[in-house]
């Protein structure tokens, strides 16, 4: 095994991992901050490097069902996109996981509209959070590249789809150092596809999607939610497997320099690389902060994140969401609440939300955030807004 | 040609879309899936829009398909389609092996999108328009019953002219129900510059075998249009649906004919067009352009209508085959 180090954006380093995997359809449509990847994988196409055949389709809605009717025949199938498109294709997002495909999606977690915006923040994501699909955040290209790989794995282990989101333009089009696995190493590591009852065998006739009223419907969504509770079990073996190529621990969740910490941040993508760089100067001057980085956003690995925090002797939390929940508490803050809930000491937790429409959040305001926990400023259930004009 | 003997043979050997489904006694869908299907042969992989024949025919755990089948949404029968045949095409390659392509070896699998005129015309028009652009090879067939039947009559944009629904009924300030003309959907897919595009009806099976035989044989995207009665929204009297399609093409309102790489064909021509009052009063939809001198100008108008596009379609018959 060996592996060879390139610059990359992280939308590049997807379309390598893609390149690897080379699956039998890719459906595109372009939309920014995605459209690297498609335009990249469609030079693969344009060389003969893939032997995929490459659909150009004329909407992100129908990029999807593209996708879906060829995974259903029998092959893999992978599509890419962005914010509005993520939200053009939501009805058959949700159709992807209901017929149980397993598929691929990198996404650039990019702004919804309106107003109209293409920089990055995790709206696009997280009103699919509910949809049945495992959601894998990644804070650098280098992690997207994998993840992708390790996607296919999981999701034809759970018969789920997955979306491995980056964080559009910061990550997306900025250029890192990125190992890649050697072509050889990686396909092994992919294996074949092994369908269950592809449709295009017709020796076989079987009907994909019928109706499911009171009698059925039911039941079939709860096949769906104990496939997905299944997926912690599966991500840790599967990364196992992918840590002897990478040398890359795949956690649910990262802890940074939690076990003395008397405060944290609790945050996702590219925003955690930023806080460690503080944390690392701020340590430097004794002050005891950490991180925990979410990985695995859904399913929301409740349990182990109590477990981890029980452990720790955390005064006071900060969840950084980079998206609204308008109307109620901000997303990742709520499943932090509820995780914390059963811990016989009970850490204060400030709600922040930052960087929406791609407002830059810089160490100086990651550092505030971590005075003000030491200082013990805490409202529980109240928002406070990183960088915001009021 | 296939006689309509040989034809129920097929069907029947075939079984491609099975009796006891839940769509109502003398719906005019099944017949044209089944001549569709035998036309195809056994190797056929079919998808639907969200509808009347979705609905009724997968019921689960039940599902009245002998043949692969997939309904995925309202607006994607094209789009689920291109991604069936795109995986097809990824199979052929010679550098991909697979167990799954080793199954399929040797099979000439044929592609078949259905839609009613709502999933077709309307919400899944973008989608079509795009599959036709890109040239996968399938049939797209729109079984079209002039509006929204499964919700229970609401317009569509193939609604007819003068037709009451649901959404567009004939009021005092709204006489006519719908008030627009029909969209022309043969005209939409000959713009995609497609090789083979007919209008069809459940009325004439042999007639609209003959076409999907010709359209299975051709490589590309393909469309066939087939009017289909609908027993429940039409309201006519149980048994009525081949004579009232009959009836739609016998007056000149639902003319046969094809168009095979931009030459149009007639494949009927009534001796003497009935006038189109016979296709309108036998359905309730219409009943409304009976009662008075002024909603008999509709009826004027709807007739003014046919008569121009009849002569339209006889012209470009004359003039693509000059």
């Amino acid at each position: 095994m060996s592996k060879i180090t390139l610059a990359l954006t992280g939308a590049h380093a997807v379309a390598e991992a893609m390149r690897q995997i080379n699956p039998g359809v890719v459906a595109l449509f372009p939309i920014t901050p995605q459209t690297p990847i498609v335009e990249k994988y469609s030079e693969y196409y344009a060389n003969g490097v893939v032997d995929t055949e490459l659909v150009r389709s004329e909407s992100e809605h129908s990029a999807m069902s593209i996708v879906m009717g060829a995974q259903a025949a029998g092959v893999r199938a992978m599509t890419a996109t962005s914010s509005q498109g993520l939200a053009y294709m939501w009805e058959v997002v949700g159709a992807t996981a209901g017929l149980r495909l397993p598929i691929v999606m990198p996404v650039t977690n990019r702004a919804l509209g309106a107003p109209i915006n293409i920089h990055c923040d995790h709206a696009d994501s997280m009103y699919c959070r509910d949809l049945g699909w495992i959601h894998l955040f990644c804070e650098t290209a280098q992690e997207a590249y994998e993840n992708t790989l390790l996607a296919i794995r999981l999701a034809e282990k759970v018969s789920l789809p997955v979306m491995v989101l980056q964080d559009g333009f910061i990550t997306s089009h900025s250029v890192e150092r990125v190992d890649i696995l050697d072509d050889v190493s990686a396909k092994k590591f992919i294996g074949e596809y092994k369908p269950n009852n592809p449709l295009i065998n017709t020796d076989y006739p079987k009907t994909v999607g019928p109706i499911q009223l009171q009698d059925y419907y039911f039941e079939t969504q709860y096949q769906g939610t104990i496939a997905i509770e299944s997926v912690f079990e599966e991500y840790l073996k599967i990364g196992k497997e992918l840590e002897k190529l990478t040398g890359t621990k795949y956690e649910l969740f990262e802890e940074y320099k939690l076990e003395d910490a008397e405060v944290a941040i609790i945050v996702s993508s590219s925003t955690s690389g930023t806080t460690k760089e503080v944390i690392d100067r701020m340590r430097n001057e004794g002050k005891k902060v950490g991180l925990l980085n979410i990985k695995l956003y859904r399913p929301f690995p409740y349990e182990a994140i109590a477990k981890a925090l029980n452990h720790f002797n955390l005064n006071n939390i900060a969840v950084l969401d980079r998206a609204l929940s308008r109307g109620a508490m901000p997303p990742l803050y709520t499943d932090i609440k509820l995780s914390v809930s059963s811990l016989n000491k009970i850490p204060k937790i400030q709600s922040y939300v930052f960087g929406l429409g791609g407002r830059d959040i810089i160490q100086k305001d990651i550092e505030e955030v971590f005075e003000s926990l030491l200082k013990g400023k805490v409202k529980e259930n109240k928002t406070e807004y990183i960088g915001l004009r009021k | 040609m296939i006689t309509p003997k040989d034809l129920a043979l097929k069907i029947k050997e075939q079984e491609s879309l099975v009796e006891g489904g839940r769509w109502c006694a003398g719906c005019s869908f099944p017949p044209i899936i089944r001549t569709v299907l035998a036309a195809a042969g056994k190797d056929v992989v079919t998808t639907s829009a969200t509808g009347c024949l979705e609905v009724t025919s997968t019921i689960y755990p039940y599902s009245s398909w002998g043949v692969p089948f997939m309904h995925n949404a309202f607006a994607n029968s094209a789009a689920t389609t291109t991604g069936l045949e795109s995986a097809y095409r990824y199979l052929q390659k010679d550098n991909v092996h697979s167990e799954l392509k080793d199954k399929i070896k040797g099979k000439d699998i044929k592609f078949v999108a259905f839609g009613g005129d709502g999933g077709t015309y309307d919400i899944g028009l973008q989608s079509l328009s795009g599959a036709l652009e890109r040239g996968h090879d399938f049939l797209y067939v729109c079984y079209d019953n002039g509006a929204y039947m499964n919700t229970g009559n609401q317009r569509s944009s193939a609604t007819p002219f003068g037709a009451a629904a649901s959404t567009a009924p004939s009021g005092k300030a709204h006489l006519a129900g719908k008030e627009e003309k029909r969209k022309d959907l043969i005209k939409i897919a000959l713009a995609h510059n497609i090789k083979y595009v007919a209008q069809a009806s459940a009325y004439n099976l042999v007639d609209l075998y003959n076409k999907a035989e010709k359209a299975f044989s051709i490589k590309g995207p393909k469309l066939i249009l087939v009017y289909s009665p609908c027993i429940s929204n039409w309201q006519f009297e149980d048994g009525d649906g081949v004579e009232i399609g009959k009836l739609a093409t016998e007056t000149n309102f639902w003319p046969l004919y094809e168009v095979e790489d931009g030459k149009y064909k007639l494949n009927y021509k009534p001796a003497t067009p009935k006038p189109v009052e016979e296709f309108l009063k036998r359905q309730a939809r219409f009943k409304h352009l009976f009662k008075d001198e002024n909603s008999k100008k509709i009826i004027e108008e709807i007739q003014q209508t046919v008569n121009q596009e009849w002569q339209k379609l006889q012209d470009l018959v004359e003039f693509t085959n000059r």
